[in-house]
């Protein structure tokens, strides 16, 4: 079981509270989570990442692990406790004022 | 205030009318329900708290069907859809590609620079199928949904008008925000763009052409120039459809043949520059604008809120103020930020960027405020219900 943890705005569209619990088959990968993600919450669809070229989008961060993913391959595995479950995958907004 | 239900609990028996204003702002949006008196007011908890939400508006064929455009600088764009006149929401399709190979447009600073889409600034649900509805989006391009706002498809001969790669932004960005059915021609649609200027399809939008001749713009060295004028709004009453009104960057036009020229009726206005125009929904001669110091000063002038009214089809103005601030005012009021209802007495409303939402329901002789202290107001729509 993938743990997925959202920022505030995208829980509140998706209609989830905490953590999202994801199972995702294979190799455990951002694109593998992501594309998960997005079959079970249709509404996230372009909100993380654009959906004609599947480029993060500017303003979101990926971590886990106290590691900054952002710019890691999008089909490169993800740390172990994240395939296991023992660690979440963090899906972050840029922190901004107003 | 009263509920909903209180505010429509009327005498058994007789019918009942009523207004839903739909109010976009930059961090959510509401929903004020009144009865036909509209002197009480019941206002909604936000909807989409923390999101911009750039426009609100019901669709004609079926009043509880509501659309919202729901944007981010983080999230991006979202769709929201609601089948019971903005009580409860869902989301619906939010893919918008621009069809085929984009190209490009002009930049700021002259320059070539790709068609990327932003956001959608307005949208302009079927007058006849509640299903069908267009989106006018940033950078400018116009899509319609025909299947409940689920896909959404480019009609591409707009952006594709051999002016296109000329278009360039105005300070806001460029936006496509002025969507007009017309209702007595079939096929025909109006579009406005900022700041490329006015276009007309007579086919339902397969084809487009500029109407923009009369049109003048400080900073455009051809005086007969086709595109690049900023037009902020266009309105158009459903009796005389040839008849349009703009406010423009600067200049308060109007137009008696479908766009094909336009004239000034600035007349007596303090200043000509401001954003939106609407007219009174049973006098087409009746319009109502809100001068802006200038575009410099995004606020309104002497400190004082004044509507300005023309009964005259522009030219000849009167200040309504009576119920507005008339001191230590300096609020905007933006493109889309006002509208008018259909009771026999004929409501006109507005929201400004200090978050007030003033009504009146004598045609603009006195004003209320329904709300002081909603987010920064980015669009007003109101739903005459019966």
């Amino acid at each position: 079981m993938i743990r997925v943890v959202l920022p505030a705005h995208l829980r509140a569209l998706a209609r989830v509270d905490g953590e999202v619990e994801l199972q995702v088959a294979g190799t455990v990968t951002q694109q593998s989570v992501l594309d998960a993600l997005e079959a079970s919450f249709p509404m996230l669809r372009g909100t993380i990442r654009d959906q004609d070229s599947g480029r993060r989008r500017a303003f979101v961060r990926f971590f886990a692990c106290e590691q900054d993913l952002s710019h890691e391959q999008p089909d490169a595995p993800l740390p172990e406790p994240v395939a296991t479950g023992a660690e979440p995958y963090l899906i972050v907004g840029a922190m901004a004022g107003g | 205030m009263a509920g909903w239900a209180e505010c429509l609990a009327a005498v058994e028996g007789v019918p009942v009318s009523g207004v839903r204003v739909l109010v976009g702002t930059r961090k959510g949006a509401f929903v004020l329900t009144s009865d036909g008196k509209r002197d009480q007011w019941a206002v909604s908890q936000p909807h989409f708290p923390g999101w911009e939400i750039y426009h609100v508006k019901g669709s004609p064929a079926n009043p509880d069907r509501v659309w919202a455009s729901q944007s981010s600088g983080w999230f991006g764009q979202v769709i929201q859809r609601s089948d019971d006149g903005g009580a409860t929401w869902a989301p619906v399709g939010n893919k918008f590609s621009y069809d085929g190979t984009p190209g490009t447009h002009l930049w700021y600073d002259g320059t070539p620079h790709p068609w990327e889409f932003a956001r959608v600034w307005h949208l302009e649900p079927s007058r006849d199928d509640p299903d069908t509805v267009y989106a006018g989006v940033e950078d400018a391009g116009l899509f319609r949904s025909t299947d409940g706002g689920q896909q959404w498809q480019e009609l591409p001969g707009l952006r594709m008008h051999k002016s296109g790669p000329s278009w360039q932004p105005g300070a806001g960005g460029m936006c496509l925000h002025t969507i007009i059915l017309d209702p007595a021609t079939p096929g025909r649609i109006y579009a406005a763009i900022s700041a490329a200027g006015a276009f007309r399809s007579d086919d339902a939008g397969e084809t487009w052409q500029p109407v923009n001749h009369g049109l003048h713009s400080e900073g455009i060295p051809d005086p007969d120039a086709e595109v690049g004028h900023c037009v902020h709004r266009i309105a158009q009453h459903p009796a005389r459809p040839s008849v349009l009104y703009m406010q423009k960057h600067w200049d308060v036009m109007r137009s008696d043949d479908a766009g094909d020229s336009w004239h000034e009726i600035s007349g007596n206005l303090p200043t000509d520059f401001g954003f939106p125009i609407d007219v009174h929904a049973h006098d087409p001669q009746t319009i109502y604008v809100v001068p802006i110091t200038s575009d410099s000063h995004h606020f309104v002038p002497e400190g004082k809120l004044r509507v300005y009214r023309s009964r005259t089809g522009g030219d000849e103005w009167e200040a309504l103020t009576n119920g507005l601030p008339q001191q230590n005012c300096y609020v905007n009021v933006l493109r889309d930020a006002m509208a008018v209802d259909s009771l026999d007495d004929c409501g006109i409303y507005f929201g400004t960027s200090g978050g007030q939402v003033y009504v009146s329901a004598d045609a603009g002789d006195n004003w209320t405020p329904i709300v002081r202290d909603l987010p920064a107001v980015l669009s007003v729509e109101v739903q005459t219900l019966s």
